[in-house]
């Protein structure tokens, strides 16, 4: 079955009625058995739980993750090779109606800056990011760029367009071990109004694309909503059991789950619910339950006191010193970026802070060597 | 005196090397090095396991490897992350190219969730590394047929698991391991899921020549206190299985047999 088809099973309006209607002996129900069902998960997610009920999921969601993963949390960057896209998103700073941006591709030299800027500050994992727009940033030239960088680093992801299975073949071959596509919303009605025009109005094939990357045999799939988009409930759901569907079809692959939030006036943009702190750690909480095993990823988007204060809660990864903007680490001014992120510490600050917080800051967690066989 | 006389004879012997330590420590999931240090020094283990992923084996300078000192400790580099036999094979040899002994455990774990291994690529794997001339340590089911394929193949140990990893769930697979700890001419590990020393302590009162530990360690507020806890209830199990456990029976059994008149006929 596509997941496509599954999300039909679980119609927005009989699942926000449930969210609803789930009472407080389903959410104690669910918080006690040692593996949780996908109903479960609803109950969960139940705006109605109580503090002492989220203290007692906060509880199990630490002990899982610290069981699971350890008290280590590991690092990545991201590295963007470039802003230009045909999309129309609203919400984002890449959008082709921006007019006022300014449209940048990296060259060679231009990414082998960046490269070693983040290999100065001890990086090993790195996302590489584009736009769509394939004529300047298309599956030939991130090729090329992984041909770049593999040398360098530990680990290569990109989250860039949706592409076909073959293609994510080719780059696989090139270097890459991890995708991350995130669907943004997974509200059909509302995707027409979110991205008006460009490729990415097509909603299923999108929403298809981290299928094609477990067929393509990818080790590391991310997935992930932005949450303000749409109902940040039914999003958080859908996340889970998209994760769910990968795990059970491509049993070799790891997936994991980001979890942006909008933030107030965000590109002008004005994100239709706004998911308070506790909402966010609430979903955070009842997706490690969900799914014990699961990468559970924060990036510098969030402020520097709420990440803190998610570490034991079933965060494993974290990005740190972001740019948002090609070219952005050396030299280029700041003005072509995607988002603005919020937390400004530097690496170097995120390591001792972990430190401080007993946590291991893991820089390498994967070796070249897996996949390429001239070693 | 006899009990000195039990303890002081009795070493690990793994691919003709002693060792006086049947403790194994993991190394991964600790909150920091230093605490990973002390973990590995409480525990008297004289073989730590690292994973290849995690370090730069090229590195002598590489944050973790730093903190593990060679002279002291056997380093035994691990194949985890690996996904079929290829890749395991890739990177045992990796290692040796960086200078490492020719010692390897061999993980080759599939599924990313359980980290099961593989039974059909853990064997591929072992025979091609054991014809490259390393001494492999294979993380394995608790499978008493596959034990024999690995041990036919040349593997210097056996480690099955006793329950899947990192879930401290102690000897799961109790029986499964009675049976390759019966038929077994190389030693036996017991590697994966054993989260307190008293199901270290089990494992070695059946037999099994050592016992592998990581997240019990790790997953601690005091790694040291924990690695010393192993060191001891891996010592007390050797001791009871030296000594002969008495067997267990299903009913009481009177010190003083009612028929032990009819001896005197």
């Amino acid at each position: 079955m596509s997941f496509y088809n599954l999300l039909q099973q679980y119609p927005a309006a009989g699942l926000r009625e449930r969210l609803a209607q789930t009472t407080s002996q389903e959410i104690d129900r669910a918080l006690a058995k040692a593996t949780i069902s996908i109903n479960d998960f609803i109950s969960l997610l139940s705006p109605s739980m109580s503090a002492v009920q989220l203290e007692l999921l906060a509880a199990r969601a630490h002990r899982m993750t610290s069981q699971r993963f350890g008290r280590t949390i590991q690092l990545y960057a991201p590295l963007y090779l470039s802003n230009e896209c045909h999309n129309g998103c609203k919400y984002c700073g890449f959008s082709a109606d921006n007019h006022d941006l300014r449209r940048k591709t990296l060259n060679d030299a231009e990414i082998l800056r960046e490269a070693d800027h983040l290999h100065r500050q001890g990086f090993q994992h790195i996302l590489l990011l584009t736009g769509e727009a394939p004529e300047a940033a298309g599956v030939a030239y991130l090729e090329h760029a992984v041909q770049l960088l593999a040398p360098k680093f530990s680990s290569l992801s990109i989250e860039v367009f949706p592409m076909a299975s073959d293609e994510y073949q080719r780059l696989a071959k090139a270097g890459i071990d991890g995708l991350a596509l995130y669907q943004e919303t997974y509200d059909e009605t509302l995707d027409p109004e979110l991205h008006p025009f460009g490729p990415k109005s097509d909603f299923r094939y999108r929403l298809e694309g981290p299928k094609r990357g477990g067929e393509a045999g990818l080790r590391r799939i991310g997935i992930g909503a932005l949450l303000g988009l749409g109902d940040y409930l039914t999003d958080a759901f859908y996340t889970g059991l998209h994760a769910r569907y990968l795990m059970h079809r491509f049993w070799k692959t790891q997936v994991s789950i980001s979890f942006p939030r909008l933030r107030p006036a965000e590109g002008g943009f004005a994100p239709r619910s706004m998911v308070s702190d506790r909402q966010l750690t609430q979903l955070i909480c009842a997706l490690r339950l969900l799914l014990p095993d699961a990468g559970l990823v924060m990036s510098t988007r969030e402020s520097a006191e709420f990440r803190d204060n998610l570490l034991p809660l079933g965060i494993t990864q974290m990005s740190a010193g972001s740019c948002t903007a090609p070219g952005g680490y050396e030299g280029d001014e700041g003005d072509g970026e995607q988002f603005a992120i919020n937390d400004q510490r530097s690496p170097e600050e995120i390591r001792s802070v972990l430190a401080e917080r007993g946590y291991e800051a893991v820089w390498k967690d994967w070796d070249g060597a897996f996949l390429n066989p001239q070693t | 005196m006899q009990t000195e006389g039990i303890t002081l004879m009795d070493t690990l012997e793994i691919a003709g090397r002693r060792f006086n330590s049947r403790l194994m420590v993991g190394t991964g999931k600790f909150s920091s090095n230093m605490a990973m240090q002390a973990a590995m020094e409480a525990s008297g283990s004289e073989i730590v396991t690292v994973a290849l992923r995690r370090v730069d084996i090229n590195n002598p300078a590489d944050s973790m490897l730093q903190y593990i000192d060679t002279d002291r400790y056997l380093l035994l580099p691990n194949t985890s992350g690996a996904r079929d036999a290829e890749e395991a094979v890739r990177l045992a040899r990796l290692a040796r190219a960086a200078g490492c002994e020719p010692w390897i455990k061999l993980e080759v774990t599939p599924d990313p969730y359980y980290l099961l291994p593989d039974p059909v690529e853990t064997l591929k794997a072992a025979e091609i590394l054991v014809k490259e001339g390393f001494n492999v340590l294979p993380y394995m089911p608790a499978d008493p047929v596959l034990a024999r394929h690995l041990e036919e193949a040349g593997t210097v140990t056996l480690m099955p698991l006793g329950a899947p990893i990192g879930t401290n769930r102690g000897l799961r697979t109790r029986d499964l391991i009675n049976i390759i700890i019966e038929q077994a001419n190389v030693p036996v590990v017991v590697d994966a899921g054993l989260g307190a020393p008293s199901h270290a302590s089990e494992a070695m009162e059946m037999g099994a020549d050592a016992v592998l530990v990581n997240t019990a360690l790790a997953d601690t507020a005091n790694p040291a206190a924990m690695g010393e806890a192993f060191k001891l209830g891996v010592q007390a199990g050797r001791l009871a299985y030296l000594a002969g456990l008495g067997p267990q029976r299903g009913t009481a059994q009177a010190s003083s047999p009612l028929t032990g008149f009819l001896r005197e006929e």
